[in-house]
């Protein structure tokens, strides 16, 4: 349970950063918090040459407005965005979701950009920022690129990022008017993994029909799945019951893959997505009513 | 690759320089190279908590980070709650711990302490279900955590005077 041997950097400036990245490449990893990469290390299933820590990096550390929605530095610490008054008034899903993520002392070390460019299928903010058409802004030494939450998403553990680049912020655009939002998931125990999870939000128009939403999932597959049949289904419907849980079941049933392993079977998930899709998307229309 | 990196930590109240290779854990610092025991080291992934240390204040594990980065930085271990390790002077966590049999083996108790000590002056008044969220990062396996939970409640009121 010793990590391997590495050469280690400690740049102080983003520029200095993005010069260990171009020169190293591929055998480059950089470390954020280190809350996932560090065990994964320490279990050898990762072996990196090279490691350039972004702890010294205070410039992709904050939290701040930005056209009605907040800008976040990828070296934020989870915790101080779980903290953050800017981030419940402006974006109260991701406000909500913080205190799901492992332990405080994983989120006192644990960065927000480092948690997303990690894409771990049981992650909860990959589904979050997804739910909120989060944006991504990826740079190199030769340059910068923003990308959508689907473009970043690539697939299990992967993201659309080049070796020599790093994700060095996420902008989260405010949600529309008369909008509501909702999270939530089932672990074992407080903390563990979640066995399935789901964020929502819900768009009314002005007669009180639903406008759009959008349901997407994490723990149920390689990178966040997104409801799109049932969330079709509710497009300028009214929100009853019978139409959020017939929304439900077609999420439970066709919208989602899940995988069965010794935490649940595949059955049990799908009974997890329906009920949790039912919960959401009640409170989501329930705060849209409200918006 | 096995580069020695000079490094400067203060680990309660004192200031140590050290040559360290990069790949060496805090948690192994901290206990191989200062030789303050009193930080366990339980799963060495980041699970158990026993290893749990305050970092400039906040409560982090330490065996999941390495020792190179705490360069610059402020750390505190179980050793620091009781500076003269005596038993009259036992912080009132530690003593409300041993008061309501808050633990059996001890091998977990540290980390414990440590994640509790900036929960209660954040939170002087937690309620049981408060208390039950702030040590779920901790994993204990004799006590069933009725009496550590029964512990900080003591510890609360204790504290709450000071």
């Amino acid at each position: 349970m010793k990590p391997p041997p590495f050469e280690y950097f400690a740049p102080t400036t983003l520029d200095e950063a993005l010069d260990y990245m171009a020169d190293y490449g591929d055998e480059a990893k950089p470390l954020a918090g280190g809350q996932s990469l560090i065990p994964t290390m320490n279990f050898r299933l990762a072996q990196p040459e090279v490691l350039v820590d972004l702890n010294g990096l205070a410039e992709l550390a904050y939290i701040r407005p930005a056209a009605g929605g907040v800008s976040i530095g990828a070296m934020t610490r989870q915790r101080s965005v779980e903290r953050s008054p800017l981030v419940a008034e402006q974006t109260p899903l991701i406000h909500e979701t913080m205190p799901y993520i492992a332990h405080p002392q994983i989120r006192n070390r644990g960065t927000f950009g480092g948690n997303l460019a990690h894409t771990d299928p049981a992650s909860e903010l990959p589904a979050v920022a997804t739910a909120l058409n989060a944006r991504f802004r990826a740079q190199s030494r030769s340059g910068q690129r923003w990308l959508t939450a689907d473009e970043f998403f690539v697939d299990l553990f992967t993201t659309a990022l080049e070796p020599e680049e790093l994700l060095v912020e996420i902008v989260i655009p405010p949600l529309p008017a008369r909008t509501g939002y909702a999270f939530h998931e089932i672990s074992r125990r407080h903390g563990d993994y979640a066995l399935v999870g789901v964020a929502a939000t819900v768009t009314l128009d002005d007669s009180g029909l639903c406008e759009a939403a959008r349901l997407v999932y994490f723990s149920v597959g390689d990178k966040p799945v997104e409801a799109v049949q049932a969330t079709a289904a509710l497009a300028g419907q009214k929100l009853s019951a019978a139409a959020i849980d017939a929304a439900a079941e077609i999420a439970a049933t066709q919208d989602i893959d899940p995988p069965g392993d010794i935490h649940a079977s595949v059955a049990y998930r799908r009974h997890l997505a329906k009920v949790l899709a039912r919960q959401v998307l009640a409170a989501a229309t329930a705060r849209a009513k409200q918006d | 690759m096995n580069t020695l990196h000079t490094i400067t930590v203060t680990i309660n109240g004192q200031a140590y320089e050290r040559e360290v290779e990069p790949r060496l854990l805090l948690s192994d610092f901290i206990r191989h190279e200062i030789g303050l025991t009193g930080t366990h080291v339980g799963c060495e992934h980041g699970v158990c908590g026993a290893c749990t240390i305050l970092f400039d204040g906040e409560p982090v594990r330490s065996c999941i980070m390495f020792a190179v980065q705490a360069n610059g930085h402020e750390i505190m271990t179980i050793e620091g709650l009781t500076p003269d390790a005596s038993e009259e002077n036992l912080h009132p966590l530690q003593a409300s711990f041993r008061e309501a049999h808050g633990l059996q083996c001890g091998f977990c108790t540290g980390g414990f302490l440590m994640t509790l000590l900036p929960f209660l002056k954040e939170n002087p008044d937690p309620s049981e279900q408060d208390i039950r969220e702030a040590i779920s990062g901790n994993i204990c396996r004799c006590t069933g955590y009725q009496h550590i939970v029964d512990a900080v409640k003591i510890a609360a009121a204790k504290m709450e005077g000071q």
